[in-house]
């Protein structure tokens, strides 16, 4: 990719966040898209899975196929939402270059869009990231993002709520999904466009994880994936991470088994509680749990220190992730230096 | 979840002991534990005697060495299991390209297989993810039922919304190659079905031609009539597998955590099967966080009595501890909340609960931990 078509800089345009199902994904994306707004700008958040769970997670009815200007900071930064979609992306790219408005409502009728899905999902993949690297490259005032090198890009980034690790190789890999199919012609021209702004220096590909061992492997196995197909690895977020309550002594001796709750009985009855022994035993599991935890936490952060990228920390957010605590997490990815 | 106002609860073992019981499908959303619960199932199972088969998607190598093998593939393999067990367990992974080869080959002349297997078309739609995966899975299941091997099948499903789109795939592949769009493909431009489909069609077609090149509606056209001649039986086998998923042999569990969006997706199957007269046996919520027997104190409780101790140096443990505890109590009463709303839709779904794991499922024996939590009371 020409630095005339993409910007000058080291900073990332387009990030794309992935990880194991049930991580947090969509969390971690809307985060980074409001740390990155923070300083004024305009960024885009798409999501390419129709699940919509961005709406969900912003507390919205489902959103248009269409980018929405959902959010606006105080700071004049801008959030805008594009809930990708297949088949509005398809009829919008013959309208755009073709001018096939009518004709395209025909494909429909056809099939074409079953046919993209059931027979050519790399087609219907293609489209998809198409949508994301058509606005990361997008200009001001054009929307075919073809317009002069000069003027201004319309977002100062985008970030893509990707598919879970286990696709987002095939996902992201689109030339060699389309290749076999589109030897040559336009679609094949987009996707060569498509793979150029992917594989660029300024298109990161995050990876969201839990301090578990499943997650974790994914993750490591993922980037492995994104480095040999010659994409780039951003940042490993690590999410719902909460401190430790107790001291790294006390932990030890808990996750050992040797702490059977003796040690609460005088704290508990200095606290006037009743059924001291009871409530001691009890509360000493608990404890016993949480130490276990906090080491599977510290065996687990250690392997991802080891994969060589900077790892940021999501805080764990107590009773579920609404708009206050978004913030808060934008907070601390932009804290830890995640869009700098 | 009391004894008295909560869910009913879902009998795991009534379901695995029932030799009626052939087929277990296990879907939800990703991360859920899903592979983990359909193992567990498969593992519980077996030790309790049924000849029992667990198919999964997950290449998670983890799985495999907590069923103490190397690795999984798509052959079932015996998985060596404790004295005492009075049944056999095999485990295997869906190999999607495999399968749909054999496919090919079973319903097409061999000449025939091999002009659809070499065609880019066939390539990409036997290796991309989106509905094959799905569909071979159900393939598969058709096959080891037919096999005859095994007394209990256990499938775990793709981890995405589309896991039921095997349940569109009859209709699905219908549409497809019975549809204009192969009619449109398959003749000669300018005549038949293409004409009576109006003007402007014959735009359409230069523009395909244009938009991807000549080359791919040729690949498209032989590639379209090369699986017309198998399509066929494919279509008869995907109704085949329907109709035994609707029978009462086959158990449908959603498998759930307690947190909104899988839920959310929870509900969605719950709905999507209800409206295909799946048979849906329960909900499973993993990694739940029941509150101990003993002590029942209540996050305020606990939390005013640690900042009373946290005066003084001398009781830190006990005040961490106490606030510990207030942030499971309110984390218990979070899921309760979550599951509460999302079974207010589903009145009357039976439920399973299986508590949160301090570490990670290594062995056989966590493996069995689970599935002794799954058939095991709903807790506080």
């Amino acid at each position: 990719m020409s630095e005339a078509e993409f910007g000058r800089g080291t900073r990332a345009r387009l990030h794309i966040v992935t990880g194991k199902g049930g991580t947090g994904k969509t969390t971690a994306a809307t985060a980074l898209a409001l740390a990155l707004a923070a300083e004024g700008g305009r960024v885009l958040l798409v999501e390419v899975e129709g699940r919509q769970g961005i709406a969900g997670l912003l507390g919205r009815p489902p959103l248009p196929p269409e980018e929405r200007e959902l959010i606006a900071l105080p700071g004049g930064g801008r959030v805008c939402v594009l809930a990708a979609d297949a088949e509005a992306a398809l009829l919008e790219y013959l309208a755009m270059f073709y001018g096939m408005g009518r004709a395209g409502r025909a494909l429909t009728r056809l099939g074409v869009v079953d046919f993209a899905t059931t027979v050519a999902p790399g087609l219907r993949d293609v489209l998809l990231t198409g949508k994301a690297t058509e606005a990361a490259r997008r200009r001001a005032g054009d929307r075919r993002g073809t317009g002069g090198a000069s003027a201004a890009f319309h977002y100062d980034a985008v970030v893509m709520d990707a598919p879970p690790t286990g696709r987002i190789g095939p996902f992201l890999n689109v030339n060699s999904e389309v290749a076999g199919l589109a030897r040559v012609g336009p679609v094949r021209s987009h996707a060569d466009k498509v793979m150029d702004v992917i594989r660029s220096e300024r298109t990161l590909v995050h990876f969201v994880t839990l301090l578990e061992e499943m997650p974790v492997q994914e993750c490591k196995d993922g980037i492995a994936e994104i480095e040999g197909l010659g994409l780039h690895a951003g940042s490993v977020f690590v999410n719902m991470v909460r401190p430790p309550l107790l001291g790294e002594d006390d932990l030890a001796t808990a996750a050992d088994g040797g702490f059977d709750g003796a040690a609460l009985v005088p704290g508990l009855a200095a606290a006037g509680l009743a059924d001291v022994p009871g409530l001691a035993a009890a509360l000493s599991g608990e404890v016993r749990s949480h130490a276990l935890r906090a080491g599977l936490e510290r065996r687990t952060r250690e392997d991802l220190a080891a994969v060589g990228r900077p790892v940021v920390d999501l805080p764990y957010v107590e009773g579920g992730v609404a708009w206050p605590a978004l913030e808060r997490l934008a907070d601390a990815l932009k804290r830890q230096g995640t869009v700098r | 979840m009391s004894a008295e106002s909560g869910p009913a609860r879902l009998d795991v073992d009534a379901i695995i002991d029932d030799p009626r019981t052939r087929i277990v499908v296990c879907c939800g959303a990703g991360g859920v534990g899903k592979t983990t619960t359909s193992a567990a199932l498969g593992l519980r199972a077996a030790e309790r005697g049924r000849h029992a088969v667990v198919i999964t998607v997950d290449p998670a190598r983890r799985l495999a060495q907590s069923l103490g093998l190397e690795s999984l593939d798509g052959t079932p393999r015996p998985v060596p299991l404790p004295e005492g067990a009075r049944g056999t367990m095999h485990a295997m992974m869906l190999d999607m390209k495999r399968t749909f080869d054999e496919v090919i080959e079973e319903h097409a002349d061999p000449e025939r297989a091999r002009q659809i297997l070499d065609n880019p078309f066939y390539k990409t739609l036997s290796t991309g993810f989106s509905g094959t995966q799905e569909y071979m899975a159900m393939e598969k299941l058709g096959q080891l039922r037919r096999s005859g091997d095994w007394d209990l099948i256990v499938v775990d499903t793709p981890p995405s919304r589309s896991a039921l789109d095997f349940l569109d795939a009859p209709k699905r592949l219908g549409r497809f190659l019975d549809g204009k769009l192969i009619t449109f493909l398959s003749a000669p431009a300018g005549k038949g079905a293409f004409r009576m489909l109006g003007s402007g069609f014959g735009l359409v077609a230069s523009v395909i031609g244009k938009l991807v090149g000549a080359r791919f509606l040729d690949d498209l056209r032989s590639f379209v009539s090369a699986f017309d001649t198998v399509f066929g039986g494919f279509q008869q086998r995907a109704e085949q597998t329907y109709r035994l998923l609707q029978e009462p042999g086959t158990a449908f569990v959603v498998v759930a955590a307690p947190d909104t969006d899988a839920l959310r997706e929870a509900s969605y199957f719950t709905d999507r099967l209800a409206a295909d007269s799946m048979p849906l046996a329960g909900l499973v919520v993993n990694r739940v966080h029941p509150l101990p027997d003993g002590g029942r104190l209540s996050a305020q409780e606990a939390e005013r009595a640690a900042e009373a101790l946290s005066d003084g140096e001398d009781h830190a443990l006990a005040a961490a501890a106490l606030r510990l505890h207030a942030e499971r109590v309110r984390l218990r009463a979070r899921e309760r909340r979550l599951c509460g709303k999302a079974l207010s839709a589903h009145p009357g779904l039976p439920v399973a609960e299986v508590a949160a794991l301090a570490e990670d499922v290594h062995d056989i024996d966590g493996l069995r931990s689970i599935g002794t939590a799954l058939a095991g009371p709903v807790r506080a």
